[in-house]
């Protein structure tokens, strides 16, 4: 019995299950997937994209203020991000700044969450747009950096720029969003876009949200005309800001 | 008892001038602490309670300064090196009556004594000051007497301290701060050798808590207690419950039935106080009164949201006697003697036996004559509560809760007090806590695991040792690392809050276009719980400060709001002040439910709906737990009836839902009330019982509590409102940071966070045994919910109905009122994203 090699399905591993559900969105000239883990997926170029990271954050906040919040966030957020790259098998992860929540923290960060960032490293092209809270990472850790980048009609950067033509990917303001349904609100995290930018939400475990609706965003999305894809489990939930309240 | 010392001339002098004698509980007091004991007094409110507590303090001020005249020679006076006397009480409305209690005693007499005040609000000169020049006596409270015990000069400022005075003793250690008290006497009792305590408290059910609190207890099992002094009861109140003409509601809580005949019971009184148990529910009355108010009668308003400015002016006009009538909540529950005030009413459930007779206490302060109290039911269900109530005042019962466990919160924050003054050994820290009452059981594992947590986090993962807050002298003593960290503490302590409140402002009205900006500099209307303000949308109106205010948004920790015209508030209620029904009025309860002998004394009205229930389903058996299950409107409905109070059903609720999810039985929702418990959904419950697929036994079982109360907690608000708390008290998360103030919504996000990661990666965290131990107790009431499964385990009766029953009325009735759980957040969402997808495809 002879078998056409080509012809045969590709059999996934099973911890591949269940295929990654992604919420369509075109931006630019690109077809884009919003993931509900917060994580932008880019299949055209086999692209995965974090914003916000934030590691190190407690340790951080620890050093510097005295405040001993639970030194778990790091491996909580590498873990996330772990399972999203086992997921997905991207060929290029791009990590939209302030994946670092000091400068120090990339040269301070413990050996055994190297060892995952340099696992998940491996076998795939890594880059760290910088944001303002990491505009130095240290030379240890591998990985391009770039302060922005363009990849054929989609351009990359930590801050919203206010001119961007078009087809910008950004983080840095923590999304989120609330609703009032009967009687109750619910605010989660959030994709927030206008069909030329799209804002992720911050990857981290311990990155709180900043209200879509607050004044900072009125310069990223002019006269309010955006909607959100607020974060659920296994699904995004879309709504158009005119249904959003403030905090 | 000792042998009765004498008074001072001065003392008994100016007892005559008033035409008084000093009572045989006062005098007897101040024969114990003469002698050198701590002691206890129970009196009842009018007892002259206060100056008994005061007296012993008074005349060794005044002999010490008598002796400092008779030396005239030497040149300095000896008592004015530190704190004499330190005075601590839980009232808001505190200076009017140490006014009464105090200055005009010290000023009649011509005592050359010094008493100040100090609290949050004292200007920080002048707190400055009194830690250089104390005053003889500082009336105070727990938070500050831990930031004095902070300081370096802590040792020096208490070395000579006589006497602490804890006045509502009873109600200081039913929380947090009574912790903080418990934590502060031990240090005050090393500092000051000669201390003695006195506590003064109303009848509670367990005085021996309360006198093992006020003294030190020794290592081993032995309980050492202070002295007691009881006053002699005044005569037995006068309790009767409203005799209505109207119709009795099934249910709901305004009363509003009874409105005339409330007004014309103030009407033929000099001085009225009316109590409710919610503000909302004052809110309500007080418009309604005033809406009948024909006579134009002075009535207010009281409750503990009001601006600070509104209450004084109306405790003012009360104490002159301008008022016929106050509107109010338990703000004005504690003792404060009004004069003549010669009527109680009740409205609404009493809640427990115990409070209900402090309030009546509030009637008529001479001792010996009968106080009048009228109780108000404001539905059937409350009538069979009122009655349990006037049973318990009769029989004398008391049913206050025993003395609370010692949060681990507060330890943690008292540790950081201990090493903000000095260097500290653990050991030796860790026996002066356990000298303390409320913290006699603290294991030494767990008290180091307290120290570790203020020095680096406490986690398993040793990540902060570098950064340690407390580090090991070579001599084995802990010491704070960095002057910054005791300032953090000063900036941070003192914060036992219960609830994040909001500033409410009243601003000029905007246009529904109007661009321009909030207006600002607005009156101050009062503070109210941020969760409330967080369900409202601007434009909406709720009832505030007895008008009708519409939302205009929020800036920072205010909430702005303007005047509204309209008559219907669109947010009907909210719940500020909510306490559950005490266990010993729900065994009450239960008790005339099931005994129909008992219904005589009831209301024609009520026995009649007893009867019905009687005839139509079953009467709820006084050990078992009754479930009745009926259609209705398309939905099938489950009704039970644990008695357990708002609280524990709540929780039961939820556990509930999520095993009859499980069984594929897929409810809808639930409502709870104080006495039951109703879920719906669109399967036929009944028949899943009676067909075998669903045991009742099962569904009620006590593992509830193990696996499923842990999955829904690790996801509940409720459980995160209470960690939040936790974390601010233990000092994790800054209230201010200094010369920034943090707003109580920005800490939301960042516990709710910290919450989640602590929860999912060391589930065994100090901080979250901390807040499981709140929770058990406070919002979710696990600990009775407890005692009730294991009550009525296999004693489950089933009433398979085609309708509804008459005891279920009542709560089917509170759907669309109260709030409907059950939904998860997701569907809501889903809900809310698909009408967003319909909207695009018309």
């Amino acid at each position: 019995m002879s078998v056409n090699r080509q012809l045969q399905p590709r059999v996934e591993p099973s911890y591949r299950q269940p295929v990654p559900v992604c919420h369509d969105l075109s931006l630019g000239q690109e077809l884009v997937g919003l993931h509900d883990s917060g994580g932008l997926w880019w299949p055209e170029e086999q692209t995965l994209v974090v914003s916000d990271l934030h590691l190190e954050k407690a340790a951080s906040i620890a050093k510097t203020k005295g405040v001993m919040l639970p030194p778990y966030d790091t491996a909580a957020t590498l873990e996330k991000l772990a399972a999203l790259i086992d997921l997905f098998s991207p060929r290029r992860v791009i990590c939209l700044g302030d994946s670092f929540h000091d400068s120090e923290s990339s040269a301070r960060m413990p050996a055994a969450y190297r060892a995952m960032l340099a696992t998940m490293q491996l076998g795939r092209e890594w880059i760290w747009i910088t944001g303002n809270h990491d505009p130095e990472i240290a030379p240890s850790v591998c990985g391009e950096r770039f302060e922005e980048l363009s990849i054929s009609s989609l351009c990359f950067r930590h801050e919203p720029n206010e001119d961007a033509d078009c087809g910008e990917i950004c983080g840095h303001l923590h999304p989120a969003a609330k609703v009032r349904r009967m009687g109750r609100t619910v605010r989660r995290a959030c994709f927030a876009t206008n069909g030329n930018r799209l804002m992720l939400p911050a990857f981290g475990a311990l990155t709180g949200g900043l209200n879509v609706m607050d004044n900072a965003f009125s310069k990223v999305f002019a006269e309010r005309r955006f909607s959100v894809f607020m974060l659920g489990n296994g699904r995004l939930f879309p709504f158009t800001a005119s249904k959003l309240i403030s905090d | 008892m000792p042998d009765t010392p004498h008074l001072p001339a001065v003392f008994t002098n100016w007892f005559e001038s008033r035409n008084w004698a000093p009572r045989a509980h006062q005098l007897e007091l101040f024969a114990n602490v003469r002698a050198g004991n701590s002691a206890l007094l129970i009196a009842p409110t009018g007892g002259g309670k206060t100056l008994a507590g005061f007296l012993p303090s008074l005349v060794d001020l005044h002999q010490r300064s008598a002796a400092d005249k008779r030396k005239a020679g030497a040149a300095v006076s000896s008592g004015s090196s530190g704190l004499h006397t330190l005075y601590m009480s839980p009232l808001k409305a505190l200076a009017t009556d140490i006014h009464r209690n105090l200055e005009v005693p010290i000023e009649e007499m011509g005592l050359s004594i010094k008493l100040e005040t100090r609290s949050g609000d004292t200007p920080s000169h002048k707190k400055q000051r009194q830690k250089r020049l104390p005053p003889d006596i500082l009336l105070t409270t727990p938070e500050q007497i831990s930031l004095l015990l902070s300081d370096k000069n802590a040792a020096r400022l208490f070395a000579d301290l006589q006497f602490v005075i804890l006045d509502e003793l009873h109600e200081l250690v039913t929380s947090k701060r009574g912790d903080l008290l418990a934590l502060a006497l031990t240090r005050l009792r090393k500092l000051a050798p000669n201390l003695r305590c006195i506590g003064l408290s109303a009848t509670i059910a367990h005085p021996d808590d309360l006198r093992a609190y006020l003294v030190e207890q020794p290592l081993s099992q032995q309980v050492n207690l202070a002295e007691i002094v009881q006053a002699k009861g005044g005569a037995k109140p006068h309790i009767s419950i409203l005799e209505t003409k109207e119709r009795l509601p099934w249910s709901g809580h305004s009363c509003i039935y009874a409105l005339p005949e409330i007004y014309e019971e103030i009407k033929a009184h000099t001085t009225t106080l009316v109590f409710v148990n919610t503000r909302s529910q004052a809110e309500r009355l007080f418009q309604e009164l005033w809406r009948i108010n024909e006579e134009t009668l002075p009535i207010a308003l009281h409750h503990g949201s009001l601006d600070v400015g509104q209450r004084r002016k109306v405790e003012a006009h009360m104490a002159a006697g301008q008022l016929k009538a106050v509107v109010c909540t338990s703000s004005l529950d504690l003792g404060i003697d009004w004069g003549d005030i010669d009527l109680v009413i009740n409205v609404g459930a009493p809640k427990g036996a115990s409070r209900l007779a402090q309030r009546i206490g509030r009637a008529n302060h001479r001792m010996n004559e009968a106080s009048k109290a009228i109780l108000v039911p404001s539905n059937r269900f409350e009538v069979l509560e009122c009655q349990a109530a006037l049973e318990a005042s009769e029989a004398g019962v008391q049913d206050t809760p025993p003395l609370r466990q010692g949060g681990l919160d507060v330890l943690a924050q008292h540790i950081m007090c201990v090493a903000c003054a000095a260097p500290f050994e653990p050991e030796k820290l860790y026996e002066e806590v356990i000298s303390s009452q409320s913290y006699r059981h603290l294991e030494y594992d767990l008290f180091v695991k307290a120290v570790e947590f203020v020095a680096t986090g406490g986690y398993a993962l040793k990540a902060y040792d570098r950064y340690a807050k407390l580090r090991p002298t070579k001599e084995g003593l802990y010491r704070v690392s960095h002057p910054q960290f005791a300032q953090q503490y000063r900036l941070n302590s003192g914060t036992i809050l219960d609830a994040a409140t909001l500033k409410v402002r009243q601003v000029k009205p905007r246009g529904p276009n109007s661009k321009r900006p909030l207006g600002f500099g607005g009156k101050m209307l009062g503070e109210i719980e941020e969760w409330f303000i967080e369900q409202l949308a601007v434009g909406d109106t709720f009832v505030f400060a007895g008008q009708v205010l519409k939302f205009e948004g929020l800036k920072e920790s205010e909430a702005y709001v303007s005047r509204s015209a309209s008559q219907d508030p669109k947010i009907p209620s909210y719940q500020g002040g909510k306490f559950p029904l005490s266990t010993y009025l729900a065994e009450g309860v239960r008790s005339f439910a099931s005994d129909p002998h008992s219904w005589s004394s009831l209301p024609g009205q009520v026995r009649e709906w007893l009867e019905l229930q009687k005839e139509k389903s079953q009467l709820p058996e006084y050990e078992r737990l009754l479930v009745e299950t009926f259609p209705r409107n398309d939905k099938h409905y489950l009704v039970c009836y644990p008695f357990e109070g708002r609280l524990a059903h709540q929780t039961l609720g939820m556990l509930l839902t999520r095993r009859l999810e499980r069984a594929g039985l897929h409810p809808l929702g639930f409502v709870a009330t104080e006495y039951s418990l109703a879920l719906w959904g669109l399967r036929d419950l009944g028949l899943a019982i009676t067909s075998g697929r669903l045991r009742l036994d099962e569904l009620f079982e006590e593992d509830m509590l193990g696996d499923d109360l842990e999955a829904w907690l690790s996801e509940s608000s409720l459980m995160k409102r209470t960690f939040r708390n936790c974390a601010m008290i233990s000092g994790l998360v800054e209230r201010r940071h200094p010369g920034k103030e943090k707003t109580g919504r920005q800490i939301t996000i960042n516990t709710d966070l910290i919450y989640n990661v602590l929860h999912e990666h060391e589930p065994d965290h100090l901080l979250l045994q901390a807040t499981w131990t709140d929770a058990a107790t406070g919002l979710l009431d696990i600990s009775r919910l407890g005692h009730f499964l294991s009550r009525i385990d296999k004693r489950i009766t089933h009433s398979a109905l085609s309708r509804v029953s008459p005891l279920a009325v009542p709560v089917l009735l509170e759907i669309g009122k109260e709030p409907i759980f059950g939904s998860a957040t997701e569907e809501l969402l889903a809900d809310a994203a698909d009408d967003l997808l319909l909207e695009a495809q018309l």
